[in-house]
């Protein structure tokens, strides 16, 4: 048996002895409830998607019109019906499915970057992944290429019940730059499903991913990402995590890895939590070259009968090493409720400088008021405040989606009087 | 026809009363304060200066248990802060908040209200220096001095008719002062056609600022009620030498 056919049947043989594994965080979920995906047509464009498609897929940042970018990856349940390289990148990125990429680079898949970055069994999601044909996006951006257009990708679900499984691998290799955008969402005609997605990204050496995912799902949806990300020597991870609407369970704790020296990771995260939604999210961060740097920032409100964990782990492995956790709650409702759970960890670096901040609190009621003295209505206040409150600074956003995440942190906002 | 022609009031505080938690803080207060008016509010520490503004403001907290204020004739029993705001009461606080994720750009347009706001915002950053703080959080670890700027912006921007100002100097270098001193003065004197005569409170301790801004009346707070009214340097000058304990009874005191 070659090495290949060796490695996949260790990677089926590990994933079958965890298909009945619980995941450590979340609900458990009966995968037998949901059907498998079936196959869709692709396109030879964008532009002939249907206009619902297209509209629901802006709303998550994904531009039809693929103005501003580098290069587009479409996925419908669990069919790539797109993708597409602008010219001028031609030779310096490559954007195809993760089945192509096992066709064309099997050896270099399977021994560096299939499933060596999150282990097939971990939980029964990523058996699930892991044993059911899946796709999912295969980006490489070649050594010193700066792609300095957003790549978008969008994984749509267009039908009821199924469950959309998804492998995506990104590559940058030596001292490339890329800022990818990873739109997740449903047809509005879509109720309840689950979207279980992998996603393995690697970079490398003073290289630097900036990484934003934006999720919109809907009151009966069930997700459960599982993401693992390696950072080479000098290279920067920048991970950015937006979902402001309702979700019936959604379970995500990215994992990064700082093996290289000076390497950094950022995690950004928005989240709103509605109606009945249960979000469990967080990330983990492993410093374990030297001068290893990370700061993870979460920002969570939450009504209804939501409920909401925001998790932070910051492993120090390495005595020069510095990372910081700053998650930050407002609870809005009587019925909601959030849990704030930092946790450090010094693993044999009596060097290591880990700190955070949690808190949940409501909005002060001075700033409130600070705010009406200058003539601003009471709920417009509290509507600037939890707004602002959200809006974290977050690097590596085009314009166009700025304006869409600030136009949903706007509606959010308001709603949440 | 009047022989003289009495300015119009623009805020009438009548008996007021105030109480904050279960104690009576204000218990007593007359004050008029016409159009065109700048008076001074002296008066010790804890005697009820911040408390006076803030009632007035209509932060929640301060009980009036007596008495009313009146502006521009309207009874404020029952207005809420940005009602009060919007008729024409603008307030610069002793100790302003520090709102996390709200920018003092984003506060200064609010304050000035609709339509474009460029040319006041080049201005006012010119005037005041705000070039280091209009893009942070408002408030959040602005010095002493940095702090008392952006709530002259704010105001300015808001461009009230009533002006309270708390302690407006306190914390502020020489150079500042003059800065902020000069603020005061262009939210004291209207520069609009038609908006009227402004007027203003300011409370002090040490009058430093009245080097810079021209004061028609003091008072001293004393005991709950104004005891004390007259040219707002001589009381200054006369607590300084007796301390407030004797301005009840002092030769200048024209209540
Ligand atoms: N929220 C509050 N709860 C309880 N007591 C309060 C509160 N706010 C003010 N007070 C009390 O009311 C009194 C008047 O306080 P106030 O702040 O109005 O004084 P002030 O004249 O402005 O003093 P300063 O010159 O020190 O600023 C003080 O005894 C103060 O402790
Ligand atoms: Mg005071």
């Amino acid at each position: 048996m070659s090495a290949i056919e060796q490695r996949k049947a260790e990677i089926r043989r590990l994933a079958e002895t965890a298909v009945d594994k619980p995941a450590t965080f979340g609900p458990d979920l009966d995968l037998a409830a949901f059907n498998a995906a079936a196959d869709q047509q692709s396109v030879e464009s964008l532009a002939s998607l249907n206009k619902q498609i297209k509209e629901t897929a802006l709303e998550i940042g994904f531009d039809a019109s693929e103005a501003g970018r580098s290069g587009s990856y479409f996925q419908m349940d669990r069919s790539p019906i797109y993708r597409k390289v602008e010219e001028m990148f031609d030779n310096k990125l490559e954007i195809m499915s993760t089945e192509e990429a096992l066709v064309l680079y099997p050896e270099l898949m399977y021994e560096k970057y299939y499933w060596r970055n999150v282990a097939p069994d971990k939980d029964k999601y990523t058996a699930q992944v892991a044993l059911n044909h899946t796709e999912g996006y295969f980006i490489r951006v070649k050594a010193g290429q700066k792609i300095d257009k957003p790549i978008q990708a969008c994984l749509f679900v267009s039908e009821n019940n199924i469950s959309q499984n998804v492998h995506s691998v990104i590559i940058l290799e030596e001292g490339a730059e890329a800022n990818v955008l990873t739109g997740c969402t449903i047809h509005p005609q879509v109720r309840e499903g689950l979207h279980a997605g992998i996603s393995e990204f690697y970079v490398g050496k003073g290289a630097k991913l900036t990484f934003t995912m934006i999720h919109n799902w809907s009151e009966d949806f069930h997700v459960r990402p599982r993401t693992g990300v390696t950072v080479e020597e000098d290279g920067v991870y920048v991970n950015n995590y937006i979902m402001l609407k309702p979700v019936r369970s959604l379970q995500t704790f990215p994992v990064a890895r700082l093996v290289g020296d000076r390497s950094r990771a950022v995690f950004n995260s928005i989240v709103y939590g509605l109606d009945d939604s249960y979000v469990d999210i967080g990330s983990e961060t492993s410093l374990e070259g030297a001068g290893t740097r990370s700061e993870a920032i979460a920002r969570t409100v939450s009504r209804d009968k939501a409920v909401v964990y925001s998790r932070g782990r910051l492993i120090g492995r390495n005595n020069d090493c510095k990372a910081h956790l700053d998650c930050r709650g407002i609870v809005f409702s009587e019925e909601s409720t959030q849990w704030a759970i930092p946790d450090l960890a010094s693993e044999g670096a009596p060097g290591a400088e880990l700190s955070h901040e949690a808190a949940i609190s409501p909005i002060a009621a001075e700033e409130i008021y600070y705010l009406m003295s200058r003539g601003v209505p009471k709920d417009d206040a509290i509507s600037m405040i939890t707004r602002g409150f959200l809006d974290l600074d977050i690097p590596g956003l085009p314009p166009a989606l700025r304006r869409q995440v600030d136009k949903a942190l706007e509606e959010t906002a308001k709603e949440s009087l | 026809m009047p022989a003289l022609q009495e300015p119009q009031p623009l805020l009438a505080v009548e008996d007021l009363h105030v109480t904050v938690g279960d104690h009576e803080v204000l218990r007593g207060i007359d004050l008029v304060i016409a159009e065109g008016e700048t008076h001074v509010l002296l008066g010790p520490n804890g005697g009820g200066k911040t408390t006076l503004l803030n009632t007035i403001v209509g932060l929640p907290g301060y009980r009036v248990t007596q008495g009313s204020i009146t502006f521009k004739g309207v009874d404020l029993d029952g207005l809420e802060i940005d009602e009060r705001a919007r008729l024409g009461i603008g307030v610069a606080f002793q100790r302003p908040p520090a709102v996390r994720g709200i920018k003092l750009r984003q506060l200064i347009e609010v304050a000035a209200g609709d339509g474009e706001h460029e040319e006041l915002l080049a201005d006012l950053i010119g005037e005041l220096s705000l070039r280091k703080m209009i893009d942070r959080d408002v408030n959040m670890g602005f010095s002493g001095g940095e702090m008392k700027r952006s709530e002259m912006a704010q105001l300015i921007a808001q461009s009230p008719e009533l002006t309270l100002f708390d302690e407006p100097e306190s914390g502020v270098d020489l150079d500042n002062i003059a800065v902020v001193g000069r603020a005061m003065n262009r939210l004291l004197k209207s520069e609009r056609v038609g908006k009227g005569t402004r007027a203003g409170l300011i409370v002090t301790h040490t009058g430093h600022i009245l080097e810079y801004v021209n004061a028609d009346i003091g008072h001293v707070l004393y005991d709950g009620k104004l005891a004390c009214k007259g040219n707002p340097r001589d009381l200054i000058g006369e607590i300084g030498k007796h301390g407030y304990d004797k301005c009840v009874e002092c030769a200048i005191c024209q209540r």
